[in-house]
């Protein structure tokens, strides 16, 4: 039998225990991912009880609580808290989503926090997600349009204007293409769901002057074929958006239109 | 102290802070061929522009007649006649322009039927000189901001601007009075970063955190704020703290005014529209101060709703179903989130909550820095636009959808000037060492503190205070008291104790350099408000109910060094910047 050998860091220990100080009847186990890339330690789970009775609905409400009275050494991400800025997005109970937004009385038994799957990690819960931004730099999200008029908007009918709703709403929290088991293995030539759908919100756009461009771009075996419609994407989204939609749809227009 | 190694870079121009503003005038600087860093310390979408949800104001004309004018005379009134007409009138004349661009970069503007841009009715917007209500606030549904931050990132892409995300700058480098570059501090790999740079723009948005309860999100610490007091310059009208009716009780969410345009209403728990007391003809659309102060009044009366009568209801369900779904989707779904409430049957629970800081750092109409040295003078080499900047257009309160015109008009008078001011690629003049290593004793005072007391303590200890003391009504003996409670938190930083001496990422660090800054400008804040013996806009005392423009048609300018306050005022400016408009002389604010 082949003897597989993991990778030095890849092990994650059991870490630290914190034990619940205030006396609380209604405490809750919270597993949290460690990795401190300044130490020569791999990465540990910490364990900590929180007191319920105290906390907001959210698990970001968890994290903080734990922040400002526990462990002020965890690190995450964070910002606006109401799911409109997507900095807080990870794996909560197995689960993608943005930690503002996800239930903390959804999540049965003790409460496990990981960072977003298959990301280098840069510490504890923040992921790397610079090749993601870089995918969607490479999809040129610009408007191209040649009109010269500056007196006047681009005119859009109502109708062309509903067909960017589900798509411009992206917060790109990166949620979905972390969640895809294809963005997982060929993430670097893959674009991924949240790149595409942001590529479909282009194609769309009665305003933009190079649809057929953008749609040649994009139909690559690698850039838009390794999605396997596994529909993990659009069970992710924290805001409801469809991505694995977008994405059958630019492969319709590509099946279907002369480009 | 462990000597840090210094990486140097040299730019023409730095842009510090990528939301609206930052990245609008990026873009600009970009197009007139200057070289630009733009720093974040967050990933430019993350910025709290995301967050803003009703609209944009420009006098279009697309619903009905509109002029410029009629807007300019909206906002000096909004401001209770404490903004600078000049830089008012170039705001107004200048946001149909800008709102174009924005198109034609990409915004998704919500359409009307002949494929326009939508525009919806917001608070203080009317047409003819306070003459009824106009439709002027640009929308894209409910989620403008997020629209317009995500196309302007997409510009700066295509003008290929060169960004440094998630660095966290610590100082501003200063000689002689001027500003020759900043310090910044690398999260992803804990190295320090020394930007030379003949314009230094900063575009840090407000210091919401302050207070307890706001709308702002857990970064809008007013980082560039507080490197302007530790640079020796003072801060403008800082008391004019913004309360926007309409937070989510018990979570602070913000539910756009958008609703009241689109038709909703507050309700007390006598089942009374209560606005109609208060502003007979603007009713649930008056401007925010006055929407807030009512609100608070029918609270304190004991006409709250809830078990502890202590907010009110907005009500919306009687809205067309395809108005709330087309319209106002995103704060549907706030309210479902974070109070459990369908819109479409039930109301929404609602308290004034912060929102926006009126004040920040002065400029002129052109994005420069202003100090006063016996007159007004401009900084050399400092700009600020947006949330950070006072230039001032907001006065003493803002209007709703005139911030996000804010940022993209300033944005792009910013870069405009700096093309002006600033030859691309001159040769940069050393920085005396003296002011890094001033900047890196604060960085490595704080990175080793040991105390007793942890930054999140202090940190709720001054929102807590406040939120107490430094609200929507004020008193001499409350702000007294939060001038002493602040002074005493402030010294609570002697022995604050920081657990994370790493380098990478450590927010344990972050957060306290942010408590260092959010703290300054609570002590201007509630020093600001305390010798304001006035009412006007945001700043409503209880003791001097009435505005005194003899005394106080004056900026109040604040310098702090640590919790000492010198405060000063400057004049506001009483003339227009053209022929093309007339002076608005003060009157009577009534709606």
């Amino acid at each position: 039998m082949v003897q597989l050998s993991l990778p030095k860091n890849s092990e994650i220990k059991k870490g630290k225990y914190f034990k619940d100080k205030t006396g609380s009847k209604n405490l809750r186990k919270v597993n949290i991912y460690r990795w401190d890339p300044s130490t020569d330690e791999g990465p540990r789970i910490d364990t900590y009880e929180v007191d319920m009775d105290n906390c907001p609905s959210k698990v970001l409400d968890i994290l903080n609580k734990i922040k400002n009275e526990i462990d002020s050494t965890i690190t995450y991400r964070r910002s606006c808290a109401h799911g409109v800025c997507g900095s807080c997005a990870m794996n909560m109970g197995g689960k993608n989503g943005l930690a503002c937004t996800t239930p903390h009385a959804e999540i049965e038994g003790d409460i496990d926090i990981y960072p977003l799957p298959h990301l280098k990690v840069k510490k504890d819960l923040i992921g790397d997600l610079d090749g993601l931004y870089k995918q969607y730099q490479s999809i040129e999200p610009w408007l191209k349009n040649n009109s010269t008029k500056e007196t006047t908007e681009i005119y859009q009918s109502k109708e062309d204007r509903a067909k960017l709703d589900g798509a411009y709403e992206c917060i790109m929290c990166a949620c979905c293409s972390t969640s895809c088991p294809s963005y997982w293995w060929n993430g670097d030539k893959y674009l991924g769901p949240a790149v595409l759908l942001q590529a479909y919100r282009w194609i769309i756009d009665s305003r933009d002057d190079e649809r057929k461009a953008r749609l040649k771009k994009v139909a690559d075996e690698l850039k838009l074929y390794r999605c396997h419609t596994i529909l993990n994407c659009t069970n992710a989204c924290p805001k409801g958006l469809n991505p694995a939609k977008a994405i059958a749809e630019i492969k319709k227009m590509l099946a279907t239109a002369n480009v | 102290m462990k000597a840090y190694n210094i990486i140097d870079h040299e730019y023409d121009v730095v842009v510090l802070g990528a939301g609206g503003s930052g990245l609008r005038a990026a873009v600009g600087l970009s197009e007139a061929g200057l070289k630009t860093a733009c720093i974040s310390k967050v990933f430019p979408t993350r910025s709290h522009t995301s967050a803003a949800q009703g609209g944009i104001s420009a006098a279009l004309g697309n619903m009905g007649e509109d002029d410029w004018r009629w807007h300019m005379y909206d906002t000096v009134k909004g401001a209770d006649w404490l903004g600078d007409q000049d830089s008012i009138e170039y705001l107004c004349k200048e946001a149909p322009k800008a709102v174009l661009e924005l198109e034609k970069y990409g915004v998704p503007f919500s359409r009307t039927e002949e494929g326009k841009i939508y525009q919806r009715p917001f608070g203080g917007m009317t047409k003819n000189y306070g003459n009824g209500i106009v439709q002027r606030t640009c929308a894209a549904a409910d989620r403008t901001g997020h629209a317009i931050l995500h196309t302007l990132y997409g510009q700066a892409l295509k003008h290929n601007t060169e960004f440094f995300i998630e660095y966290f700058a610590l100082d501003l480098l200063m000689k002689d009075g001027e500003c020759k570059g900043l310090i910044a501090w690398n999260l992803n790999d804990g190295t320090i970063h020394r930007f030379r740079a003949h314009t230094v723009i900063i575009a840090t948005g407000g210091y919401g955190k302050v207070y307890y309860s706001a709308t702002s999100a857990h970064t809008c610490t007013g980082d560039g704020n507080a490197m302007v007091l530790r640079a020796g310059l003072p801060l403008q009208d800082m008391e004019f703290v913004q309360f926007h009716p309409t937070g989510i009780y018990g979570h602070g969410t913000l539910i756009s005014e958008g609703v009241r345009g689109e038709g909703g209403y507050l309700v007390n728990s006598k089942g009374e529209r209560f606005m109609e007391r208060y502003a007979p003809n603007a009713k649930d659309l008056a401007s925010r101060d006055v929407v807030s102060r009512s609100m608070s009044i029918e609270i304190n009366e004991g006409r709250g709703v809830g078990k502890d009568q202590d907010h009110v209801h907005l009500h919306l369900s009687h809205l067309d179903k395809s108005v709330i779904e087309n319209r106002l989707p995103g704060i549907t779904e706030a309210a479902r989130l974070f109070a459990n409430v369908d819109v479409t049957k039930d109301p929404i629970p609602v308290v004034p909550t912060v929102h926006y800081n009126m004040g920040g750092i002065p400029t002129n109409y052109k994005a420069e820095v202003l100090t006063m040295n016996g007159s007004e003078k401009t900084v050399p080499g400092l700009m600020a636009i947006g949330e950070a900047a006072c230039v001032s257009v907001h006065g003493a309160n803002r209007l709703g959808s005139n911030s996000l015109i804010d940022l993209v008009v300033f944005g792009r008078a910013a870069a405009k000037r700096a093309a002006e001011l600033v030859k691309p690629r001159t040769p940069h003049e050393e920085i005396p060492e003296t002011e890094t290593q001033k900047c890196l004793d604060r960085f490595d005072k704080l990175r080793n503190a040991q105390g007793d007391n942890s930054t999140a303590e202090l940190r709720l200890s001054m929102q807590k205070t406040m939120q107490s003391k430094c609200a929507v009504f004020r008193t001499e003996k409350n702000l007294k008291q939060g001038v002493d409670e602040i002074g005493k938190t402030y010294d609570g930083m002697n022995s604050i104790s920081v657990k994370d001496k790493s380098l990478v990422f450590n927010t344990d660090l972050v957060e306290t350099l942010e408590f260092d800054n959010l703290i300054r400008q609570a002590v201007a804040t509630v020093d600001s408000a305390y010798h304001r013996k006035e009412s006007r806009g945001a700043h409503a005392r209880e003791d001097y109910p009435k505005r005194d423009d003899e005394k106080f048609m004056q900026h109040t300018l604040a310098w702090c060094d640590g919790k000492n306050t010198k405060i000063s005022y400057r004049p506001v400016h009483q003339s227009t910047l053209t022929n093309e408009v007339q002076y608005f002389p003060p009157q009577e604010r009534v709606y």
